[in-house]
């Protein structure tokens, strides 16, 4: 099934679970979501818990604190990842606190999900990747799914979880194939996913980078006989380090790929953590391949040019085994 | 009913509409050909508000729009040619092909943007409309958003401050009734959106979106409001879309039925009906004033198809006005694994170069049918 239908399966699956699930978000009923993962949901669970909201993100999301700090699942979906910047005082001054401010007094199981990424032109306010500011604010949880048996899994575990948690779909991946078992027991947040082993070099790869980098491996295996281990994290915040750390200690180099701005990113963050754990095993220093530093431009050539494609990947997997491309 | 402008300004407010209209019909045909990508709103049966409100302004003054602006841009005044390049994402765009549809600006003729964030500009044009004051000029910025702006926290508080501060903007809600997918009774719950702002100082007035000659009267007073007597106004112009969202929207949220009764009211028809009606023009000018718009809008195609894509070592053009500030890593480009100064990616060395070319060859990628979800050009917006 695709990645859209996993999601859907998932909404749909909590919501019968559990009464107190409910979705809330602009045109996610009657037009059927933008991206039209919440297809079908509002005729079978009706407009009491499947509500169309007007162009209010912060205070959609500040509604979604409110109802989970009063005892529902929210489920809050935001069209667009850029939308969710309105949002950002309910998200960080709200949602993530209040536990912590509170003394641990009222819980947030609140879930906000939306997509991010480019490649489909939509220019400089709709199509960023910005899972560096979420993973940035301590108290939420940050879930980047890159497959449809994780956007499934992890959905469902992120309504389950009692924390914040912000759920990071892609663009690109909606209509991605994969297995998905019906009813399957949500995934663990934390557990990172080695998608393919490898001895030479660790590949670390963010949301749709993930399929990025496992593309790239398998470039680097047929065309440089590299052999690269590609990791996907799938959620950054917790984040599964040691799985991560345990692959450097044996390739003795790691490359981190990400869609997002390179400053303060997701890469840096890593980088830092590897360095600080994993100095003495280091051959390379660990290398970021990123977006580019700009808005993200609308013209097809720039737009392209602007995120990283597979030919980045085995170009910095090359340089750190010092070989040229 | 009003009564007809002069015979010259008639003629141009048709030929304006006329152009409108025949633009946004091409658009919409490039788009299927692939040559526009993205989302692309067209304003097709809201070309009375457009150019009524446009009418109604001085050069000086500044007008700001929302996604849905082509029009707003070529009633101002800016090339034909220059609104398709930036919907073609070429060099030769109002914006260098770097916004595309829903990031036209054009300083020249004061307008001063679409933008792609509902509710976005409410704030800028206060701040546009402050400038003017503080400087002490006449100028009124005109601020156009839909219905579904009408519910951001932005409304509220551009409008509060605008009244408080007394500043010379018109704000006007181009109510289509619809956001996206959501009628407006499903999403407002004043749909008299004319009073929406009267509790934070704003009066408004509502006028019929389907008459231009209507919407120039209400708009031309609330102007002079705002001029003379640094009231900020709100004005209401009751429309309809007559395509989807944006392109190839499925409009399952409606009914055909409505649509067919709107449509009879079309803006463009209507007003050159009137001139006929009038003896202002005949039949066969009418025919002629079309022709010449689509002969403008087939220019404005060839100029885009010929006008360049922007050159890949332009990537970082623009990010930061460059003066005689200190240098640093204003800017760095981790594409590629070799050590560069970042700040001018024109003096990137070889390896990033060639990377961003291999990025940008993805371009001409054709989608691989299964792989690729191309749900985002069947019109499922964001
Ligand atoms: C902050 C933000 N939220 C959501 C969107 C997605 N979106 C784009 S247009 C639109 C509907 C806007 O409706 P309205 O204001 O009535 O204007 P119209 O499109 O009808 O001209 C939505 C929800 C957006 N662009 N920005």
């Amino acid at each position: 099934m695709r990645y859209r239908e996993a999601l859907g399966l998932a909404l749909r699956e909590e919501m019968e679970r559990d009464e107190n699930v409910f979705i809330m978000g602009e045109d996610v009923g009657v037009f059927q979501g933008a991206f039209k993962v919440t297809a079908g949901l509002l005729e079978e669970f009706g407009e009491k818990r499947v509500r169309d909201t007007p162009i209010s993100e912060n205070t959609i999301v500040g509604m979604g604190v409110g109802s989970a700090m009063a005892g529902l699942r929210p489920v809050v979906e935001i069209m667009t990842i850029n939308f969710a910047l309105l949002a950002m005082d309910q998200v960080v001054n709200h949602a993530a606190a209040i536990h912590y401010m509170f003394g641990g007094q009222v819980k947030v199981p609140l879930v906000v999900r939306m997509p991010q990424g480019g490649g489909h032109q939509l220019g400089p306010t709709h199509s960023h990747s910005l899972e560096a500011m979420f993973l940035h604010v301590p108290g939420l949880l940050v879930a980047v799914p890159s497959t449809a048996a994780d956007a499934h899994g992890l959905l469902k575990a992120a309504i389950r979880d009692d924390n914040p948690v912000i759920f990071i779909e892609h663009e690109a991946l909606y209509g991605r194939k994969g297995e998905v078992e019906e009813g399957a027991e949500p995934l663990r947040f934390g557990q990172a996913a080695v998608r393919r082993e490898g001895e030479d070099v660790t590949v670390v790869g963010i949301s749709r980078m993930a399929v990025t980098a496992g593309a790239a491996a398998e470039t680097l295996a047929s065309e440089h006989s590299i052999s690269a281990e590609v990791i996907d994290p799938r959620t950054l915040r917790p984040l599964d380090l040691d799985t991560i750390i345990e692959s450097v200690k044996k390739t003795n180099r790691a490359v981190i790929v990400e869609e997002g701005w390179p400053h303060g990113g997701v890469g840096a963050n890593l980088a830092a953590l590897i360095q600080e754990q994993a100095f003495d095993w280091l051959d390379a220093p660990v290398l970021r391949v990123t977006g580019a530093d700009v808005p993200m431009p609308y013209s097809k050539p720039l737009e392209q040019a602007a995120f990283p494609h597979e030919e980045h990947v085995v170009a910095a997997a090359l340089a750190s085994l010092g070989r040229d491309s | 009913m009003h009564s007809l402008p002069e015979e010259a300004t008639s003629r141009e407010v048709l030929a304006k509409m006329s152009l409108i209209r025949r633009f946004e019909e091409r658009a919409g045909e490039m788009y299927a050909q692939a040559k526009v990508g993205g989302f692309l709103h067209l304003c097709i049966g809201e070309e009375a508000t457009v150019v009524g409100a446009t009418q109604a302004l001085r050069e000086t003054d500044y007008m700001m729009s929302t996604y849905r602006e082509h029009g707003q841009a070529l009633a101002r005044g800016t090339s034909p040619e220059a609104v398709m390049a930036e919907l073609f994402g070429k060099e030769g765009g109002c914006s260098r092909g770097r916004g595309g549809s829903m990031h036209l600006f054009d300083l020249e003729k004061r307008f001063l943007g679409g933008y792609g964030i509902v509710g976005g500009n409410l704030p800028l044009a206060a701040g546009v409309a402050f400038a003017s004051d503080y400087t002490g000029t006449e100028d009124v910025t005109v601020c156009m958003m839909g219905d579904g702006a009408t519910n951001q926290g932005t409304f509220g508080e551009s409008m509060n401050l605008a009244a408080l501060w007394s500043l010379p903007v018109v704000y006007m809600v181009i109510n289509n009734q619809f956001g996206m997918g959501t009628a407006i009774h499903r999403h407002s719950a004043i749909t008299d959106l004319s009073k929406k702002a009267e509790g934070m100082g704003v009066p408004g007035v509502k006028c019929d979106g389907m008459d231009v000659l209507d919407v120039h009267a209400c708009v031309t007073e609330a102007v002079r409001k705002a001029r003379e007597e640094r009231s900020p106004q709100l004005v209401e112009a009751v429309t309809y879309r007559f395509r989807g969202h944006s392109m190839a929207d499925p409009e399952e949220y409606r009914s055909k039925e409505e649509v067919a009764e709107w449509r009879k009211r079309d803006p463009v028809l209507a007003f050159a009906g009137r001139l006929v009606e009038e003896g202002v023009v005949t039949e066969d000018e009418v025919t002629k004033i079309d022709e010449e718009s689509i002969a403008r809008v087939d220019a404005a195609v060839e100029f885009a198809d010929e006008s360049p894509f922007p050159p890949l070592d332009s990537l970082y053009d623009d990010l930061y006005v460059m003066g005689g500030q200190v240098q640093g890593w204003y800017s760095v480009d981790e594409r590629s694994p070799e050590t560069h100064r970042g700040e001018d990616e024109r003096e990137a060395g070889k390896v990033a170069q060639d990377l961003a070319e291999a990025g940008a060859a993805h371009a001409s990628d054709e989608p691989a049918d299964e792989e690729q979800d191309l749900s985002y050009r069947r019109g499922e917006d964001g």
